[in-house]
């Protein structure tokens, strides 16, 4: 039988994320592996990370992203970018090609987009085009430097930001003259704030501190307005030493045309727009994607080293002659040490999956969610309750629309119609990024970061020095703040919570659950079945806890009861990482033979990854019924048919985990046999 | 020059050096272990002699650059997503085989064919360039093979510097022993030039030259002519060159000793 030949190269990649026809984020790619292999790796072999200031050394990076074409990715054509339409995967990717070598870098290279993010959803369209212009680099023939933004929402303690709706940052009419724009005053501190060293403007989330101002807003500020833009002291953080972080002082005067969004005025009153909660929403559901990929790029890029490593470690010495298995396999002799890699990559596999489905789903969702909004202005829904509202009177139609869809027989001028009914749409796209964002934010970084450790160990006492190659101590270190920054995991934990137990996504689960049967029943090897029972088991349990009470009289599911919310919220993120991985795993199946070059040792290569697929469902639906088990049997005793019901359905998935480890067996093998590089294609 | 040059760049890709190089003998002839696996590049003595030729075309107005390349279009496509990037060009695409095991002549022949047959191609006006060697066990013959059959024999090798002169003629510093150059002047086009590694670094990637490239690179691609040689050589051994390392294990070693062990292992 066929065993993976080589390392999966890029027409294996751009099947399975998806991106085979799109030449122009392929050279994107290349663009930001190239820059990632060469100066930033670069920049880390020669200690650029050894401080908390920004330096010349790193500055080069700016340069590099400009001249590469990272930073007008974010742009449209007409604003100087070039690449139309929604670029969540193309910056999903870019992330992720940079984090293979040093995620801080990739979080620079995000940074004034990050800046840009509140203008670029929410801003009006002179606010959009004037500053998304003015983030381009220059032109062949123009004489100005780019402007470069971070975004201010995280404050010093007690406050701190993203989740809260408390802001210590504040904003005053400063002066108001009849007939002439509004003048505000902005005072607003930063903390953990990122490319302040070198932002020409910063986007603040503020709270009004005036009965003229009406509400919260997002403001911009510009380093040349009048008034203190003081970069403070740099934050003394120990990861993504690449980036430039700070805690600023702004208290600076700007025209009220900076509110972001606009605003309006009634009654002498100004009316921004937009909430700052409102526009943060809209921004950190895309953002936190790369963020999740970050480290998910980590688990993958420490394959390659890992092996040679294993491979090398005997060699050169006294100990073994070539020829001999010790020479020649090094650790790969011992069935450890590759059964460990098989975990790694496996878990690194389900979390490319994820990711990569979430950006995908957000390039889908990004022009539905304009038509949305427009729909909502021609019917005069404004506010956030009042959206929110009509959105639930179509989830009716959005659960008839998947039901009909996945029936072999159907009214089809029905189903056209709710087809083409924008806010269905809406709602069925809403619903699944709902649960995929928070979960790739939440399961790739938290549990990457573990998983992370675990290829450290495999490089024994070389992983915790600087002569690792591949960066992988720091890569372990960087993954904490991955976890952390743009909503710490508590935060995503929360999120699902809530939106787990919506209809329409429950819907559509239980037609996920019958797909899976179904797939399960004709592919076997691709851990369908395991991922289907999984995903039962977990429906069935939280069914059961919205029903079922403790000793006490309390309900078990409810919001502030995080010891159970939170705990399948974590098994549901380990379930839909793999039923994404295998999804990934079908389409190589389908589309590998149509290519030339994938279509050689295909075999090879779908093999092993259905077997990878199969040990992380193994994996996956084993977390999920530890978990399941513990809400079920854990909260006191339940009605007796409860149990029963949960222990056959529990028995059906540990039966339908069989022949997993003999998949890892396998998988385990093809890593002694796969042909790597002679050398990494970095420095260290 | 007021017209400009047509300048023809012939360029294969080759197997990332990085990767593990293992001839193999298959049923169609020698070739690389998973060649077609492995991630390919732009020969590297091509990628000189384009972003040369590219610079030539920038500073001599009406100039135009192509690119000529014979490879599996599958990996060609991979590849142009990198160099398609780094200088503008037109892509003229042979679907056949890159080995370096493929028979000089045929793919000399080959590619004079495309060439000959680019439309608008003014052969009064035309440069060749390709790589004086070739990163996958290139016979240094494929170059001039081209000439010969295109009819230009103004041919230098292992150039590396081209400078257009006041009349028009061209100035060319080729690679002689010893690190000294032969300095040559010839009137003018047409002439096949074989680049060393010329004097230009690697451009930076533009993504806005990529998207003007990629209009015609993906077309070319799609109609690429399918090329089939004929059985070069005939090979009755292929082996890469040995490595040797020897490792000693020597102890409490004083400074000077191991001083002067690598001052005479290197003056060995």
């Amino acid at each position: 039988m066929d065993t993976l030949r080589t390392l999966p190269g890029d027409d294996v990649r751009q099947i399975m994320w998806r991106f085979t026809d799109r030449y122009d984020i392929q050279m994107v790619v290349q663009s930001a592996r190239s820059l990632a292999r060469g100066l930033v790796a670069r920049l880390v072999a020669e200690g650029a990370r050894k401080t908390h200031e920004w330096t010349d050394h790193k500055a080069q990076l700016l340069e590099a992203f400009d001249t590469s074409g990272l930073t007008a990715l974010f742009m449209d054509p007409h604003q100087g970018g070039f690449i139309d339409g929604p670029k969540n995967l193309a910056l999903a990717l870019v992330a992720f090609e940079l984090a293979w070598v040093d995620a801080g870098a990739a979080t620079c290279s995000l940074a004034t987009n990050l800046a840009l993010a509140p203008i670029h959803e929410r801003g009006t369209t002179e606010q959009r085009d004037e500053y998304m212009g003015r983030c381009v680099p220059p032109l062949p023939g123009e004489d100005r430097a780019p402007f470069r933004g971070a975004f201010a929402l995280t404050e010093p303690l007690p406050y701190v930001g993203v989740e809260t709706n408390t802001l210590v940052g504040k904003l005053r009419v400063a002066k108001w003259e009849e007939g002439e724009e509004p003048i505000l005053q902005v005072d607003k501190r930063g903390r953990f704030i990122t490319g302040m060293d070198f932002a020409n403007f910063a986007t603040c989330a503020v709270d009004t501190d005036d009965p003229r101002i009406k509400s919260s807003c997002i403001v911009i500020v510009e380093d040349t307005d009048p008034g203190l833009f003081d970069r403070g002291a740099p934050t003394l953080k120990m990861v993504h030493q690449l980036s430039s972080t700070r805690d600023p002082v702004f208290n600076v005067q700007v025209p009220a045309n900076r509110i972001v969004g606009g605003y309006t005025v009634k009654d002498g009153v100004i009316v921004p727009n937009f909430t700052h909660s409102e526009i943060i929403g809209a921004v950190f559901h895309r953002t936190r994607v790369p963020v999740a990929l970050m480290t998910t790029a980590k688990l993958l890029s420490a394959v390659e080293p890992v092996i040679r490593y294993q491979r090398q470690r005997f060699r050169g010495g006294d100990a073994s002659e070539p020829g001999t298995p010790k020479y020649e396999l090094g650790l790969q002799a011992k069935p450890d040490s590759v059964l460990r890699l098989v975990e790694i990559w496996a878990a690194g596999e389900a979390g490319a999956s994820l990711g990569f489905a979430t950006a995908r789903l957000f390039d889908q969702l990004d022009p539905t969610e304009k038509e949305k909004d427009k729909v909502f202005a021609e019917r005069g829904i404004c506010g956030p309750k009042s959206q929110l509202t009509a959105l639930r009177k179509v989830e009716k139609q959005a659960i008839e629309y998947l039901q009909m869809e996945a029936a072999p027989t159907r009214d089809e001028a029905r189903f056209a119609e709710l087809g083409q009914d924008t806010l269905v749409s809406y709602a069925l796209l809403e619903s699944l990024a709902n649960i995929l964002c928070p979960a790739c934010k939440l399961w790739n970084t938290g549990n990457g970061a573990t998983v992370m450790r675990e290829a450290l160990a495999l490089m024994g006492g070389y992983g915790i020095t600087e002569d690792c190659p591949g960066f992988l101590f720091y890569k372990w270190t960087d993954a904490q703040l991955e976890a952390t920054y743009e909503g710490p995991e508590a935060v995503q934990r929360r999120q699902l919570s809530i939106t787990m137990t919506n209809e329409v996504f429950l819907t559509r689960l239980r037609i996920i659950i019958e797909q899976f049967a179904a797939l399960g029943e004709a592919k076997p090897e691709t851990g369908a079945t395991v991922v289907a029972k999984g995903l039962g088991l977990w429906l069935w349990t939280i069914e059961f806890l919205h029903r079922a009470k403790d000793p006490s009289g309390a309900r078990l599911y409810h919001n502030r009861r995080q010891n159970v919310t939170f705990p399948m919220a974590d098994a549901l993120c380990w379930l839909m990482a793999s039923y994404c991985q295998i999804n990934d795993v079908m389409e190589l199946a389908e589309k590998g033979p149509e290519n030339a070059v994938v279509a050689e040792g295909l075999e090879g290569t779908l093999g092993f990854f259905t077997d990878l697929a199969l040990v992380q469902a193994a994996r996956a639906a084993g977390e999920a019924s530890r978990v399941c088990a513990s809400m079920v049997y854990g909260f006191g005793p339940q009605a007796a048919e409860e149990l029963d019901a949960f222990d056959a359905l529990r028995s059906q998935l540990d039966r339908s985990m069989a022949g997993a480890a003999l998949a890892k067996d396998r998988a385990a093998q093809a890593l002694t046999q796969v042909m790597i590089p002679e050398a990494l294609d970095y420095p260290l | 020059m007021s017209a400009g040059y047509h300048i023809v760049v012939c360029g294969g890709i080759v197997p990332d050096p990085l990767q593990t190089l293992e001839p193999v003998q298959g049923p169609a002839g020698w070739g690389l272990k998973n060649e077609l696996m492995l991630p390919a590049i732009l020969d590297p003595w091509a990628g000189h002699a384009l972003f040369e030729a590219a610079n030539l075309a920038k500073n001599v107005p009406g100039s135009k650059v192509w690119l000529v390349s014979m490879g599996p279009k599958a990996k060609l496509q991979q590849v142009m997503m990198t160099i398609a990037q780094k200088v503008p060009f037109e892509l003229v695409v042979l679907d056949g085989p890159a080995s370096g095991f493929a028979d000089a002549h045929e793919t000399g022949a080959a590619l004079a064919e495309a060439i000959a047959a680019i439309p608008g191609l003014d052969t009064s006006r035309l440069l060749v360039f390709g790589g004086w060697q070739s990163a996958s066990r290139g016979a240094g013959a494929t170059m001039q093979v081209i000439g010969e059959k295109l009819g230009i024999f103004e041919q230098f090798q292992g150039v590396d510097k081209l400078e257009i002169l006041a009349d028009g003629a061209l100035r060319v510093l080729e690679r002689v022993e010893g690190g000294s150059y032969q300095d040559s002047v010839v009137s003018g086009a047409p002439a096949v030039f074989g680049w060393a590694t010329g004097e230009l670094p690697e451009p930076p990637n533009n993504p806005q030259v990529g998207m003007q490239n990629m209009r015609l690179v993906m077309p070319a691609l799609q109609k690429a002519k399918p090329v089939k040689l004929e059985k070069g050589p005939e090979y009755s051994g292929v082996q890469i060159p040995s490595q040797k390392r020897e490792t000693r294990v020597v102890k409490d070693a004083p400074v000077d000793q191991i001083a002067k062990e690598i001052v005479d292992w290197l003056s060995a």
